[in-house]
Parts: structure tokens; sequence; C-alpha cells
């Protein structure tokens, strides 16, 4: 029972389980909650000020750059992961050595480090 | 060795059986997990929650809880109910289906890491052989839950909420990734199980003394413990919900059972981090470095445990899960809210080139050593 497929098919049957039981809460919670509706109670922001407009405002471009910085590191991150399980498990009898592991993850990451310095010299990263 | 870097026997960690494994069938394993998974998922969460409760009470000289059953302790349970009965109401202009979705959207990825936490010996649901990266990239789904939610409110106040909180989370997602693949290079497996295993046997250099991963790395677990409150978008770092500047954040329109499903997740959430970091840091279920819980002998160790061995080690990994809680919710009550510009400068110029750093310095005592 600890094969692969045991152990992910336990995990698909867990995500199909999780979202039953949100759809299933939902439902029934349905019989047991009132429902008066008024215009009044459907309105936006309704126990507050009057909201002026709709919900869609513009919000600042920053978050944007936000997103981008991360997509790239964490496509670094995915890198990292299958290098970090192997490179303690590297000797001078492996194909690769781990001197040359090493060097060509840092130098990887550096690459990466330049653009984060980059990013804040151009002031992106922080803002007045 | 020719084509293949290392021979898999050299890294692949022995995948160990869960206490759940009974039988030959396909079915009765897999709905003693799925039981195992939820009653875990709808019990702990409120510990920790009754926890916050009665802590932040003290800390600021009130008693907390005191009606609901013995010593408050049923508040939660009450409040549940009490959420239930709360009409629900969605705002006319509010995208339905996505409002009505996003906290399900959030709620079922913080039950699923449960799937892979290990609370004591066999006492986990399933060793992924890839359990580490599992669970780092099921966390960042429910960021999706929270931008669904501010962004189908049609709420300037959940709108920006959702945005803040997005940014956040992605922000400090990075310095979590980064520590906790240095926790794989020291460990050399990705597996929760395995992380547990090989910090039993790991010796402070030339001694025969055992250290758990919190000691060399302590940097690295600093770095995860903020990155995860973080994370949780709890105080000091509440920004998407500060309710100076934004009412509640992403939350504002919600109300009822919905609200209660956000509630739950953040509160499921702060147990899943706490777990991890006592996974990753602090020993798993070993009471103290090198010593054996009672009734865990022979050449298993950690894994040849009778039935007491069992039960110490989830009430030892219990005990520093609640015990990461605490420290969490005092850092609620001791510290002021950060801004939102402070808080994506201390994420990318402090928190990631120092988490890299980490990483380097690990590597290359690994390495060495």
């Amino acid at each position: 029972m600890t094969s692969f497929y045991a152990q992910y098919g336990t995990f698909a049957v867990l995500v199909v389980v999780g979202c039953l039981l949100y759809a299933v809460i939902m439902t029934l919670n349905r019989a047991m909650r009132p429902s008066v509706p008024s215009p009044q109670k459907l309105t936006t922001y309704e126990c507050g000020v009057e909201a002026i407009g709709t919900g869609w405002a513009q919000v600042n471009i920053r978050y944007y750059v936000f997103a981008f910085l991360f997509v790239i590191f964490d496509v670094e991150a995915v890198f990292l992961f299958p290098w970090a399980v192997i490179v303690g498990d590297l000797d001078s009898t492996t194909a690769i050595s781990p001197l040359f592991a090493v060097v060509a993850m840092f130098l990887f990451i550096l690459t990466l480090l330049e653009g984060l310095a980059y990013a804040w010299k151009k002031g992106v990263l922080t803002w007045d | 060795m020719n084509s293949a870097l290392v021979s898999p026997a050299n890294h692949a960690v022995a995948q160990s059986a869960s206490v759940m494994d009974v039988g030959d069938g396909f079915l009765l394993p897999v709905l003693l997990k799925i039981a195992f998974v939820l009653g875990l998922f709808f019990v702990v969460p409120l510990v920790g929650g009754y926890m916050e409760h009665k802590v932040m009470g003290r800390m600021q000289h009130r008693r907390g809880p005191v009606e609901a059953g013995p010593f408050g302790s049923l508040q939660l349970v009450a409040d549940g109910i009490k959420f239930i009965q709360k009409e629900d109401t969605i705002p006319r202009a509010a995208d339905k289906w996505v409002f009505a979705a996003a906290p399900g959207v959030a709620l079922v990825p913080a039950m699923l890491i449960f799937l892979v936490l290990p609370f004591g010996p066999g006492v986990f649901a399933v060793d992924l052989e890839l359990g580490l990266l599992y669970a780092l990239a099921i966390t960042s789904v429910s960021v999706l839950g929270v931008l669904m939610g501010g962004w189908a409110s049609a709420n300037k106040f959940s709108l920006f909420g959702g945005l803040r909180a997005g940014a956040q989370l992605i922000a400090y997602e990075l310095p979590l990734i980064i520590v906790a693949i240095t926790v794989a290079v020291q460990a050399g497996t990705l597996s929760l199980v395995g992380i547990v295993e090989a910090q039993s046997t790991f010796m402070l250099a030339g001694t025969d003394i055992n250290l758990w991963y919190v000691f060399p790395q302590f940097v690295g677990f600093g770095i995860f413990f903020v990155a995860a409150m973080a994370e949780l978008s709890r105080p000091p770092f509440d920004m998407p919900i500060g309710d100076s500047e934004l009412v509640f954040g992403y939350m504002t329109e919600y109300s009822g059972i919905k609200f209660a499903m956000f509630l739950l997740t953040e509160y499921g959430g702060m147990i899943t981090m706490s777990a991890l970091m006592v996974v990753l840091y602090l020993g798993g279920w070993q009471l103290l470095p090198g010593v054996p819980l009672p009734g865990c002998d022979g050449a298993g160790g950690l894994f040849d445990c009778g039935f007491l061995g069992t039960v110490l080690g989830v009430a030892v990994t219990m005990g520093k899960i609640l015990a990461l809680v605490f420290v969490m919710v005092w850092a609620r009550v001791a510290y002021p809210r950060l801004r939102e510009d402070q808080l994506q400068r201390i994420s990318w110029l402090v928190l990631v080139p120092l988490s890299l750093l980490n990483l380097a310095v690990v590597t290359v005592f690994k390495v060495v050593f």
C-alpha cells in the first residue's frame, strides 16, 4: 500500500472528498440559515458609507512587478528541488563532482540575484 | 556509474508505512486516511484557535472565553453553530459563483496539507517522496482563493485587500521555499518522514552529539517562522485585512458560513505551518535531541515504537506544534502592524538574500563535511 499509485490515489480521492464536502456544507447550510434579502441589504459595503463607482478600481502597477519577480524566482526554486536532494550524495566517484554541482547552482542563483539587485536599483522594490 | 548521476539506491529513502496501511485492499486504508485527515482538520485548528483566544486574553489582562464549555473551551464550536445560522448575503454587484467558490478554494488546500504531515511514528496518512514540495505547492494554492474572494466581492476594500494578500503571499513564499530547500539539502530527501529520520541521525561534526536542524540552521528557522506568519496574514503581517485601512480586506463582504470557512483556513494554516516547522527543524516526534521515546528501541529507533511510544510521539509533536502556535499568538499581541511597503521591502531585500546566503553556507558545509 505504499506504492506510487496508492499514495497519489489517496491524494486524488481526498481532493474529490474535499470539494464535495465544501459543496455539501454550502448546500446543507441553505436549509439552516434564514434568507431575507432586501435591495438595501444587497448593496456593496452595506453596513458602511455608500459606495461610489464600481468595485473594480485601478490598482498600483507595483503588484504586477512583484508577480513577475515571483515567477522568475519560483522557477528557480523548481530547479533547486532536484538539485537539493542529490547534492549531498555527490562525491569523486559520481559523474559530476560536488564542486561542479555547487558552483553551477551558485552561478545560477547569482544571475537571479543580479536581477533582484537591478530591480532594487530601478526602485521597483521600494515605494514612497 | 555510467549515465546516472548517482544510483537511486544511494539517495532513495525507504518509504515508511503508515499505521493506517491495514490489509491488502485499496479502499480500507484510503478511507481510514481520509477520516484521519478530516478529523485532524476539523479538530486541531479549533485547539489552536482556543489557545489564541485564551493566550491573547491573558496577555491583555482579560480572561478570554469562559462561558461556553469548561473554561470556555467550546467557544469556537459555539461560534461555528452561530455562523451556520447566519444569513449569507452576497452583494448584488458581486460575481456570485466566484464569490461562493473562493472560501472553498482557500479551505480545501489547507486541508490537503494534512495528508503528508507526520504526527508521530507511523502516524501520518501518506509518506510522499516529494512531501516537502507537495506541502509548499499546496500552500500556495490558497492564495488563489484569497484573490478570488477579493476580486469577486466588487468592493474596493476587498479588491485592495485581495491584491495586498496576493503580493504578500508570493513575496514571502520565496524565502519560505528557499529555507525549506536548505533543509532538503541537509537531509538529502524531500520526504517529511525522511527529514525527521535524518534529524535523528544528524551529528555535530566529529562528535556523537545528536542535533536537530534548528541548531545549524537557526537563521533558516527564523526566516521560516517570519515567512510563515506572513503567509498566514497574521499580525504583525495582517495588512491584507488591516482593519484601520481596509475594514476587513478580502473578507469584508463575507458573512455566515463562508466567513467561517476563511477563519477555519487561517487556524488550519497556523497548525500546518507549525507542524512543518516541527518536522523541518524541531526533530518531529523526538522529545530531546538524541533521546528516543520510551517504548521506541531497536535498530528502527524512531519507528520501532509500541503503542506507548506512538502515543507519546503524537503528544510530543502536538506539544511542539502548540508551543509554536503560542509564539505566533505572542507575536500578534506584542508587535504593531507593519506598513505595506515595509512588508515588501523586508521580504525582497532582507529575507530573500538572507535565505539564499543561508542556502549557500549550508550547502558548502554539507559538501565539505
